[in-house]
């Protein structure tokens, strides 16, 4: 013991000399670090670089001196320059004799090179031969470098070495040699498939060490295919009880713990085994209690022990005992200082809470801590933990918190994730679609270039469909609401591109449906839009379609607008864009404004955004003139697999023809519909036997009824209005050339179906006769609706169903039942709501409240700090008089949290120090030295020189 | 599996860097940089790094006087143990280099790859034990003196300095 410690104090002090370089790498070393900028820094390197190029090609260097240039080069690629032209001379190295200069050789081949590299192949052969070397240091190196450099083809070339070498009598090229046919297996498992037998022998292995390494290709297996390794959960759990009996030699011994990470290894193989596994995991919970016992909480190790053990009992068969001893020890993490246990804490509750929901209700008021604190790491990993605990009772103010957050987030990508975790979450449970289309405001104003475009369409889909389960009235309202609140939004700068698009569409369609607004202004602000957005095609496509869907409506509507002359400027401008799309829409909007009040209203309906879009893959809307030419002559119609001529050529060519033969009958086609739809569609559709599949049948027939609802025609129609409602209006050839024909009548009635379908009860009235009658029923809804967002605010702050189950009212667990039910309306629209009179007879709290028009204003005064105060009144007493005790502990929590806290980082460091015992002096001979070399490495930094432990 | 190693000093620049699974070498300045500036954020000593090394990829670091020591691991690591095992590290050095500073760790580089490697191979933990670590390199050390009795190098700086 005594000779290794000199030896080792030679290596550090002595032999090598200080820091066993040489002076031109001091120099080197000095000169960057007093380089005052990068600029310097890179010249100061390249200059470096230009003299190592000429050395190393050098004939006349000795050896030696080769490998002290080459760990300059790997110092100067280190610091991020170019250094490939030494490539080869590190290549060349490995071949040397001498084991210094062979050693590095292949630490700077590993670092320079990957397996995809080209020289790795002038490596392969040395590394070949080296496995065989008689001096293990040799073998331990290419064991090394075969690690890094041997990819999946070179896997042949060193495999039978490595597995001889799993025998060698030196536990550290045992060792090696495992993890070497452990990276062989994860770069390719079926070339080393065979051999996995070797892994099982190693584990019984003499040397703790070996066995330790050999859990690592253990557990990378075991996790690929757990069920043939259920032999050895007996194996495993003799080792780990072995080792935590402290069994193992002391040499394994980390901070009084008996080899840790052994046991840590062990725990995490366990978990995976007794995934599921009554009987596996019965066998470890004796190992696993007497682990917890043993635990111990003051070392950072002992920690990391514990944890695992919970992440081991979470995932193995529930058992009562353990799963008590899990949620103690996880307490206990809430509960402590460090940001790093409570970070770990958070964790494992996540982990707990999927076998058991309740164990978080206990530890609400810490995770509420963690959600407050300032570290960002803890911070996020409350959100994930929130994330996974969201129902619908508490998804209000688990988005909103995360939309508070998402708000102040640089980090694009941590942004986008949250973002979609939102849309995610708001899309589930989602108690309201009033919520719903709020969140989502708020989701695009904030992220709105970060999330996917189909959210955009989803919430543009709900604003024109409605609640489903309400009246048309709310509808109307709720769109009127949005329509304020996009005006108000809209002038701001940097709205995001799918924001603005939302914003377009929604003031086009409903911008003047409740008379608040005249036409010419909500033109006026289409027109800013477009304006200000002179890049952004899809929004200007978005803003011209709006602007020509209100003239319409207005000129339907009787009334005389007249054309604001920059308006018309803008349409001059896109009617000579480059973008076709615009000038297309620009002309509709031009052949519109010429058209009179009878023709306008068939070309565009009012709210027709939410007809389906019939599909008629048969186009039997030709068969009236199929049946003529037939009459005329014609010859039938031959499908193409079925023709001769064209089954000989090849596949392409085969393809090619069908596309031009196609193109020949569409435009056959096209050529005379308008004349043969005015004729006679519809008396000679029924007519004409078409070999249709059943429900395509059933579909066209019944757009044609106008049936009240159907679960076939909703679900398919859903993905088409989706996309469809846009593309509907900018289709010149299709609304223009059959205005009067019978097409868009049916058109028409489909739509009073779609909205009686919507409406559930009412007819197809027009919009301003209904918002009256129906508006106090609304605002009745709406505030039962704040009452329950109060309730659920002050049930969901204390994270747990606690106040739920005893105060549970009637009217709240069936509005969460409707609730529910609620977040995919638009598919299960037959479903009825809750019966209106039940929501009226709990009418005491609901008179007490103000009644709101305004949803947007509503939510946002639930979002703000004025939040506390409906929680307070509207709650049953219980909780009120919980709350404030609530609010005092959390404070003090913070505050202990952050004072003890600051301490905390240091401790580690500490024991370390106490137990190096007496080294000033070396301390200060290394400081003398230092000084007198007068290197510094980092610049003027005062304290350089101060140990890193000291 | 642990996906990178780093020692950078206080003001960003690397000390060491080991990677463990493929980066392009162009990337390796962009990830010390990436790595470098996500630190101060953070309290704790884990910080989420999926923006830089892909999904799932944590680090932990320590702060050592001068020094940050950083591991890039994947989720199938402890995050506390891996603390642990920096620990592990900074004492071998320590060990070796007794009271090691950032000198030792800018000059000897190729010997904390040394360490490294008796530590961690191809990304897996290999050994824990810092005795045992340092037994294996003191073993190395001893056989390339053996190999290699001449030494071109000065007896010791201020030598060389003098001149």
């Amino acid at each position: 013991m005594e000779q290794l410690r000199t030896i080792g104090r030679e290596l550090a002090m002595g032999s090598q000399g200080g820091w066993g370089q040489s002076k031109e790498f001091l120099d080197l070393v000095k000169s960057i670090g007093e380089a005052r900028s990068k600029a310097e820094e890179d010249r100061i390197i390249s200059r470096e670089l230009d003299h190592l190029k000429r050395r190393l090609a050098d004939p006349d260097v000795p050896r030696r001196k080769m490998k002290e240039l080459l760990l300059r080069l790997v110092y100067a690629e280190m610091l991020g320059h170019d250094a490939s032209f030494g490539h080869i001379h590190a290549v060349k190295m490995t071949h040397d004799e001498s084991l210094p200069l062979k050693r590095t050789g292949y630490l700077a081949v590993s670092l320079f090179l990957d397996e995809r590299h080209d020289l790795v192949i002038l490596v392969v052969n040395t590394i070949q031969k080296d496995l065989r070397s008689d001096n293990y240091l040799v073998v331990c190196a290419a064991l090394t470098a075969a690690c890094r450099l041997i990819g999946e083809e070179a896997i042949p070339a060193v495999l039978p070495q490595v597995v001889e070498l799993l025998a060698h009598p030196k536990e550290a090229v045992r060792k090696k040699a495992v993890m070497a046919l452990h990276r062989f297996y994860q770069r390719s498992p079926s070339s080393v498939s065979h051999l996995v037998s070797n892994f099982r022998k190693r584990l019984c292995d003499n040397d703790p060490g070996v066995m330790g390494a050999t859990l690592c290709p253990l557990y990378d297996l075991i996790l690929e295919d757990p069920n043939s390794y259920k032999d050895l959960v007996v194996s495993f759990v003799n080792i780990l009880k072995q080792v935590a009996e402290r069994r193992l030699p002391t040499s394994y011994d980390y901070h009084q713990m008996p080899a840790p990470f052994i046991q840590i290894k062990l725990l995490k193989i366990l978990a995976v085994l007794g995934s599921g596994d009554k009987q596996a995991s019965g066998n470890m919970y004796m190992v696993l209690g007497d682990i917890f016992r043993k635990g111990d909480t003051a070392s950072n190790i002992g920690n990391a022990i514990l944890y695992e053990c919970i992440c081991c009992i979470s995932s193995i068969f529930p058992n009562a005992k353990m799963l008590d001893a899990a949620a103690e020890t996880t307490s206990k993490f809430l509960k402590s200082d460090s940001h790093n246990l409570k970070y770990m804490g958070i964790d494992a509750l996540g982990r707990l809470i999927k076998i058991n929901p309740d164990i978080a209700e206990e530890h609400q008021l810490a995770v509420i801590d963690c959600l407050e604190d300032p570290d960002d790491t803890l911070k996020r990993k409350t959100f994930e933990l929130l994330y996974k605990m969201t129902k619908s009772t508490n998804v209000e103010v688990i988005v909103d918190r995360m939309i508070e957050y998402m708000i102040n987030i640089t980090d694009h990508h941590y942004k986008t994730e949250i973002a979609s975790r939102c849309v995610e979450l708001a899309e589930q449970f989602a108690p309201s679609n009033q919520w719903f289309i709020q969140t989502m405001n708020k989701v695009f104003e904030h992220a709105g270039d970060l999330v996917n475009i189909r959210v955009a369409h989803n919430l543009m889909r709900l604003i024109a469909e409605g609640f489903g389960e309400e009246d048309e009235g709310a509808d109307s309202q709720l769109r009127s609401s949005a329509v304020d609140s996009y005006l108000r939004i809209v002038g701001e700068p940097k709205l995001p591109s799918s924001f603005l698009q939302i914003i377009c569409w929604v003031l086009g369609e409903y911008g003047t449906a409740d008379g608040k607004y005249s036409a010419s202004y909500i033109i006026g602000k289409l027109y800013d839009v477009a304006e200000a957005h002179p890049t952004d095609d899809t929004v200007r496509a978005y803003a011209i379609s709006a602007i020509l869907k209100i003239f319409a409506f207005e000129i339907a509507l009787g009334r005389k607008i007249d054309m604001l002359p920059e308006c018309q400027s803008l349409i001059d401008e896109l009617s000579a864009s480059h973008s076709t799309d615009l000038q297309q829409r620009a002309y509709e909007l031009q052949a519109l404004l010429g058209l009179d009040k009878q023709a306008v209203e068939n070309v565009m309906p009012a709210d027709a955004s939410c007809e389906d879009i019939e599909i008629d893959r048969n186009l039997s809307f030709l068969n009236g003139y199929v049946q003529q030419a037939f009459e005329n002559g014609a010859a039938p119609y031959i499908p193409e697999s079925e023709r001769s001529g064209v089954v000989s050529v090849g596949n392409y060519k085969a393809q090619d023809q069908q596309e031009t033969s196609a193109h020949a009958l569409r435009f056959k086609a096209y050529e005379l519909p308008p004349a043969a739809s005015q004729a006679s569609i519809s008396p000679t559709t029924d007519l004409v036997p078409v070999p249709e599949p059943s429900y395509y049948k059933e579909d066209h027939q019944m757009s044609r009824s106008q049936p009240s609802g159907d679960s076939l025609s909703g679900e398919f129609g859903l993905k088409l209005r989706l996309d469809g409602v846009q593309k509907k209006w900018g289709r010149p050839a299709y609304s223009s050339s059959s205005t009067p024909s019978s097409s868009t009548s049916s058109q028409q009635a489909t739509n009073g179906g779609v909205s009686s379908e919507v409406g559930g009860s009412t007819s197809s009235q027009a919009r301003e006769s209904t918002y009256g009658s129906k508006r106090q029923q609304a605002t009745e809804v709406s505030a039962e609706k704040q009452r329950l967002a109060a309730s659920l605010f002050g049930k969901a702050d204390r994270k747990a169903q606690a106040g739920r189950k005893t105060a549970k009212e009637s009217s709240s667990t069936e509005k969460v039942a409707t609730a529910n039910a609620t977040p995919q309306p638009a598919k299960e629209q037959v479903i009825p709501s809750a019966p209106p009179p039940d929501l009226l007879d709990l009418g005491e709290p609901v008179s007490s409240s103000p009644p709101l028009a305004d949803p947007f204003t509503q939510l946002e005064g639930l979002l703000g700090p004025a939040s506390a105060s409906p929680v307070v009144s509207e709650t049953p007493a219980s909780s009120t008089s919980k709350t404030p005790d609530l609010i005092s502990i959390f404070s003090d929590d913070v505050q202990t949290g952050v004072t003890s806290g600051s301490t905390e980082p240091s401790l580690g460091v500490n024991v370390v120090a106490a137990k190096k015992g007496p080294s000033l002096q070396d301390a200060l001979q290394k400081d003398a030295a230092a000084r007198q070399v007068g290197v510094t490495p980092t610049g003027n930094n005062p304290i350089l020189f101060k140990d890193l432990l000291g | 599996m642990i996906q990178a190693v780093m020692v950078m000093s206080t003001q960003g620049k690397p000390r060491l860097l080991k990677f463990y699974s493929y980066q392009p070498p162009e990337k390796h300045q962009d990830l010390v940089r990436g790595v470098f500036q996500c630190m101060p954020d953070s309290v704790s000593n884990f910080v989420k790094v999926d923006a830089i090394f892909g999904p799932g990829a944590k680090l932990v670091y320590k702060h050592l006087a001068t020094l940050y020591f950083v591991f890039v691991f994947d989720s199938s690591e402890n995050e506390l143990a891996v603390l642990d095992l920096v620990q592990v590290f900074v004492e071998t050095l320590d060990r070796c280099f007794k009271n090691v500073c950032e000198l030792d760790i800018v000059f000897n580089f190729n010997k904390l790859h040394t360490i490294l490697d008796e530590m961690i191979l191809g990304g897996q933990v290999i050994e824990t034990s810092s005795e045992q670590i340092m037994r294996s390199v003191e073993e190395i050390a001893r056989l390339e003196k053996q190999s290699n009795t001449t030494s071109l190098i000065p007896k010791s700086i201020s030598e060389r300095f003098s001149r």
